[in-house]
């Protein structure tokens, strides 16, 4: 077995067995630091495949963002997973099943599978001897430049809206008012007083 | 020599658990959240493979799309579910009725 081959069953392995704690975990922390494992050795994968810019990415923007996303999520709320976590058992049963059944549909679909003749020459971007980042960059800043603003302004929405979605304007407590603060005259603000000894004001 | 059933056979798996993931953890969605995330990267995995086995780059673009709707499908998930949480005090999908949809 080359060493390409042990890798992949090392990588592979750890994706599934990363995945499978992750749902069947009963502690949400312990969910996600398996998701991180998942994504983190299919990055690997990734990279055995000849794409590492896809890897990189997985590991910045999922490990780095999403998942340190969620993490936060788990750790900031107060909740009572033990009562989420009572009813398991009752799923398990139909889970199963449907796992079984779009396991059989997968075994078909891909056992019946075949390339037809000449697939070679409808290929839309075939890979040259480029680098795999300086392929993809100029098939995403040229050809798909619509779609690579898109994305951007789906991350726009995305971001906006969730800002929207949690800014919680608070009353009763007090908070900075920057133009208050501008305003105020110094002048205006203090005045001394001249107090003699003994004496009041 | 590893082909691409391997690489197939891998998402399979990968798209298996994450929808076993979806009914076993039907109340908490946070790990339903987390399921789907698992689905898409079992997508991805499939993109890439197919990409690098027809040598068609193709795959790897839409890849690069599939992870930016997929982090934005968690941000706002989670936002939702932080709101969510704010106002009722649980996370439980079986108390989503206020609308009674």
């Amino acid at each position: 077995m080359s060493v390409a081959a042990i890798a992949f069953y090392c990588f592979a392995l750890t994706t599934v067995a990363g995945g499978l704690f992750t749902v069947v975990s009963r502690n949400p922390v312990h969910s996600v630091l398996w998701l991180i494992l998942s994504f983190l050795s299919s990055a690997g994968l990734f990279v055995l495949l000849g794409a590492e810019f896809i890897a990189m990415l997985l590991m910045i923007v999922y490990v780095g963002a999403v998942a340190v996303l969620f993490l936060f999520v788990v750790m900031m709320l107060d909740i009572d997973f033990a009562e989420l976590k009572a009813e398991m058992a009752k799923y398990m049963p139909l889970a199963l099943l449907i796992g079984v059944i779009i396991i059989l549909q997968l075994a078909m679909a891909y056992g019946s599978w075949a390339y037809s003749d000449g697939f070679e020459t409808r290929l839309a971007a075939p890979q040259g001897d480029m680098q795999n980042t300086a392929a993809l960059g100029l098939l995403v800043y040229d050809k798909y430049l619509m779609l690579f603003q898109l994305a951007g302004l789906i991350l726009l929405v995305a971001m906006i809206g969730a800002i929207v979605l949690t800014l919680r304007h608070r009353q009763n407590i007090k908070r900075q008012d920057v133009l208050a603060q501008l305003y105020r005259d110094p002048a205006k603000a203090m005045e001394l007083k001249d107090i003699k000894p003994g004496q009041g004001l | 020599m590893i082909g691409i059933e391997h690489y197939l056979t891998v998402a399979a798996a990968l798209f298996v658990i994450g929808i076993f993931g979806l009914f076993l953890n039907r109340k908490n969605i946070i790990i339903l959240l987390m399921s789907i995330e698992l689905i898409l990267l079992s997508v991805n995995i499939n993109f890439v493979a197919f990409s690098s086995f027809l040598n068609d780059l193709v795959g790897q673009v839409f890849t690069l799309f599939v992870l930016t709707v997929a982090a934005a499908e968690a941000a706002i998930g989670l936002a939702i579910l932080v709101c969510f949480f704010r106002n009722r005090g649980t996370i439980d999908v079986e108390d989503v009725n206020v609308m009674k949809g």
